[in-house]
């Protein structure tokens, strides 16, 4: 194994992963790579043929036609969460070929991704490099993986991808509906998922991309979001997905008393702080608490006559209707939550989709997350230095993936909505188990206990004085979880990685390590 | 081990790992005890759950058989309680251990007190207890009554006794609804001395029930002045509102329960309530002439705030001083609409202002401009300052600054 350095978050960070050199975390803005971005292999026209039909009978027949070796990198997106049928069928099909030592470079997986311990036990999957929770996070975190996991926000994947850190020999995309030349589009369709923003990185710069849709439409498939010309097979399926389970359960508004409590202070502060002014942007995701934070907030904006300028999705039906309502003017959606998102992403040209290039990229001429005035965000953990953690569960094991988390601290005001202690398990701590996003982005913690303000914070610590919000320094909240969970032990780390937490530049802000 | 029948028991909810909760089980046996802990939390909390059980086993003189705990992240407290239930169950005689005080647990109350909203938390449901105090209800009911199912009265009454200890309760009162009849009295037997503050008594038909719960109450209490609230919930008991809001001097409120009322009247509760308005205006009229509050049912539609609204008005209108409350969310619109309006206090202020002014000048009667104000008026004046305070509308040194 490599060896280990500490970075500037004084984490120890390996200085190799899975064959490269990798740069430890130089800080927030510490790192700049220089250069020319990557890019997919050059393709000629007269290779492909002239009436546009790209038509593969099959995935099988689809990866063989790509050429897919051993060793290769398959991407997959996330966008029809736990309802995907595709990524499990690539992996049936390149094992069914022969096919080992594959990297899946995934946006994100979920449970029902689950069938691909199969291929790790096997062979057919070398590693895995993007979120992994429930058995694909047990199967890592228990140093079964034989490379390392790398974890990376939404806009770090984009970032990676373009600065040649991971190279996509094959990016296989799920299209809810695509037309034989390979244009396609997530708002409609069976399995209709809104948007495919995720996806489109790959598209660019995989060197072969595979589309499988299971609604196939004539030549051209307008609108498109996936662009045909980047297209290299097209592959018709009967199901790329199961709708019921594409919109997740996390759609639904939390009835959860201390959840709607931390909902209401949060939003209560963005308006006792000026950030609620008229004009404001917010983002907030589609966890039960930040929905119920998009609701305590419209009451607020309301009553206070206020309306935004944009709001930034996770879209879901309580944004569209505030939509409708105009008490915004535009929704930017990174991802669709639920059918009404999706409807209404299809119908409302004011709900934009959006990409992580437009929303989170490093190596973009800018980008949304640091023009939004607030950001809601979960964790698992946060610590006395406002680190907060979000792949990890407090023994260790990893529990999530960092998705557009760590790109939203970018926003003027992150705020975590956590609840200060689930069964027993402190969430404000001394020291995160795994640094995901540097205390000095993070800044306010609301729990169901009190709000606390990064003191690098003065202007909003003087923002809300005088506010009868119950606003504590985080130490007091923490003395207040020792009285009632008990003060807990600490948990020994073993010294073999399992994985490793990217930075949005690309550089190593901390490892993961294997459970004892 | 003497000649208690020792028996196989067990404590805690079921399902396997109760989530802020445990399952504690007891096996009699011949061979030296054996503990077997498992926990979510063991990572963190192992040795301090282990140690918690020990010492309940052990004022327990358990000695034989077998202890299996599996904890899904219960507080100290609770674990505690849990231990406790089980032994007992199991036939083992001690004395239960005590978990560490919180910081309020000495926290005292007042005859006069705000009860515009009270909280109920069900007794055995230790992850709802957790946050009660957070709420800034008047006052926090943990129930061992309706809530609790039979075969956990035993359990519970041992949790809320541990929760009287340790939980926080926040700024409320502290309040335990016991059960009826024999499990009542030793629901106040295992409460009364770890400072609650209103117990409220259910069904009460006649003052000697009310009586009973006093006398011991003052046993259990050790001296300590612990207040009462008596329930009615049946037409008997509405009949003699008055002799039972007047049958202890401890009694600081009265209230009634619309849904056993409804019941036993045949008469199926309804929005408008016309079935129920002898009985809330008796209870008004009876309370009022005890001089104790009275005190309405509670709402139990959590989803329709407007409904509740408009319920909290007709109630006020009645003369009821506060509603019951079912779930947390409820808690503001009560406090909200029993909260005077700015043109109430700004006129309340001026009576109380010439009240004052009054006094010192040594006069009898108020006066407000050219108008005198009637005693009662200005009583009233008084109150509706105070909930103009406790409110929030009105800042608690408002006469300082008037100065």
């Amino acid at each position: 194994m490599s060896s280990f350095e500490r970075n500037a978050a004084g984490r120890l960070v390996p200085t190799e992963v899975n064959g490269r050199k990798s740069v430890p975390f130089a800080g927030v803005g510490g790192h700049r790579p220089t250069g020319r971005k990557a890019a997919p292999t050059i393709a000629t026209c007269l290779d492909y043929p002239e009436d546009g039909d790209k038509r593969a009978n099959s995935i099988s027949e689809a990866l063989k036609k790509v050429g897919l070796k051993d060793g290769m990198v398959i991407s997959s997106h996330h966008h029809l969460r736990n309802g995907d049928l595709v990524a499990n069928a690539v992996f049936d099909a390149a094992a069914d070929m022969g096919v080992k030592d594959l990297m899946w470079f995934p946006s994100a997986s979920f449970p029902v991704h689950a069938n691909q311990l199969q291929h790790l036990e096997s062979g057919v999957i070398h590693h895995i490099e993007g979120s992994m929770n429930g058995p694909l996070g047990a199967y890592c975190s228990e140093g079964k993986m034989r490379g390392l996991g790398v974890l990376r926000s939404h806009g770090g994947r984009w970032q990676a991808i373009q600065d040649g850190e991971v190279h996509i020999d094959v990016a296989v995309i799920a299209a809810p509906t695509a037309d034989p030349f390979g244009n396609a589009t997530g708002d409609r369709g069976p399995a209709g998922c809104g948007l495919l923003g995720f996806a489109l990185a790959d598209s660019i710069y995989a060197d072969k991309v595979i589309i499988v849709t299971d609604n196939l439409v004539p030549f051209p498939c307008i609108p498109w979001q996936i662009q045909g010309n980047n297209v290299d097979v097209v592959v018709e399926v009967p199901s790329i997905g199961d709708p019921a389970k594409i919109v997740s359960g996390t759609t639904r508004v939390t009835q959860s008393p201390d959840r709607l409590r931390i909902a209401e202070l949060a939003a209560r502060f963005c308006a006792d702080a000026g950030i609620m002014k008229p004009g404001f942007s917010f983002q907030a995701g589609a966890g039960g608490t930040t929905l119920a934070f998009a609701l305590y907030l419209r009451d607020l904006m309301r009553s206070a006559g206020v309306t935004a300028r944009f709001a930034r999705g996770g879209s879901n039906q309580y944004m569209t209707a505030m939509l409708e309502e105009g008490l915004i003017d535009y929704i930017l959606d990174g991802q669709t939550f639920d059918l009404e998102g999706v409807r209404s992403m299809h119908e409302d040209p004011r709900h934009i989709n959006t990409s992580p290039f437009t929303s989170y990229n490093f190596h973009g001429k800018g980008n949304f997350a640091s023009m939004v005035d607030v950001a809601v965000l979960g964790a698992t953990e946060v610590d006395m230095n406002f680190n907060g953690n979000v792949v990890t569960h407090s023994d260790g094991r990893l529990l999530h993936g960092v998705g557009g988390w760590q790109n939203c601290l970018a926003s003027k005001c992150a705020m975590l909505l956590v609840p200060s202690f689930r069964d027993r398990i402190p969430v404000i701590v001394d020291e995160v188990t795994t640094v995901c996003g540097p205390g000095e982005l993070i800044d306010v913690v609301v729990t169901e206990r009190g709000i606390a303000i990064n003191p690098r914070r003065q202007d909003l610590l003087d923002a809300v004085a005088g506010s009868d919000l119950p606003i504590k320094p985080i130490e007091e909240l923490k003395a207040e979880l020792d009285r009632i969970c008990g003060v807990p032990g600490k948990v020994e780390k073993t010294e073999d990685p399992v994985a490793v937490v990217k930075w949005v530049d690309g550089t190593i802000i901390d490892t993961v390590w294997r459970v004892g | 081990m003497n000649d208690m029948k020792i028996v196989a028991a067990v404590a805690g909810p079921t399902g396997d790992r109760p989530r802020s909760d445990l399952k504690v089980t007891y096996q009699p046996g011949s061979e030296a005890l054996s503990i077997d802990v498992s926990s979510k939390v063991d990572y963190l909390y192992g040795e301090a759950i282990n140690a918690a059980v020990k010492r309940v086993v052990e004022s327990f003189n358990v000695e034989t058989g077998e202890l299996v705990v599996n904890d899904g992240g219960a507080v100290e407290w609770v674990i505690l309680a849990r231990v406790e239930t089980c032994l007992r169950r199991a036939g083992f005689d001690g004395e239960g251990v005590l978990p560490e005080a919180a910081p309020n647990a000495g926290a005292v109350t007042s005859r006069d007190r705000l009860r515009r909203s009270r909280l109920y938390v069900p007794g055995n449901q230790p992850k709802l207890m957790q946050s009660a105090g957070l709420y800034g209800a008047d006052g926090i009911i943990l129930d061992l009554e309706d809530s609790v199912p039979p075969a956990e009265k035993d359990g519970a009454r041992i949790l809320v006794r541990n929760a009287l200890i340790a939980m926080d309760w926040g700024s409320s009162e502290r309040m335990v609804r016991v059960n009826q009849g024999s499990a009542g009295i030793a629901d106040l037997e295992e409460i009364g001395s770890h400072n609650p503050h209103v117990v409220l008594l259910p069904k009460i038909e006649a003052p000697a029930q009310v009586k009973q719960a006093a006398d011991c109450l003052e046993v259990a209490g050790r001296g300590y002045e612990i207040f009462l609230m008596p329930i009615l919930e049946s037409p008997l008991g509405i009949h003699r509102a008055f002799e039972i809001a007047a049958a202890e001097p401890s009694i600081v409120a009265l209230t009634l329960g619309l849904e056993d009322l409804s019941a036993e009247l045949g008469a199926p509760r309804t929005e408008e309530g016309v079935e129920s308005f002898l009985a809330r205006q008796t209870t008004v009229y009876a309370a009022r002439a005890a001089g104790v509050q009275p005190i309405a049912s509670v709402y139990s539609d959590i989803a329709d705030e407007e409904g509740l609204a408009a319920y909290i008005v007709r109630e006020r209108g009645l003369g009821f001083d506060g509603i019951g409350c079912i779930h947390p969310r409820q808690i503001p619109i009560v406090h909200r609409e029993l909260t005077p309006t700015e043109a109430q206090v700004e006129r309340a202020i001026r009576i109380v202002a010439a009240a004052r002014e009054a006094e010192k000048r040594g006069l009898g009667a108020v006066a407000l401009g050219s108008k005198m104000v009637d005693p009662p008026v200005v009583k009233q004046a008084f109150r509706t300052v105070d909930l103009a305070v406790s409110g929030g509308v009105l800042a608690a040194d408002w006469d300082e600054v008037e100065k």
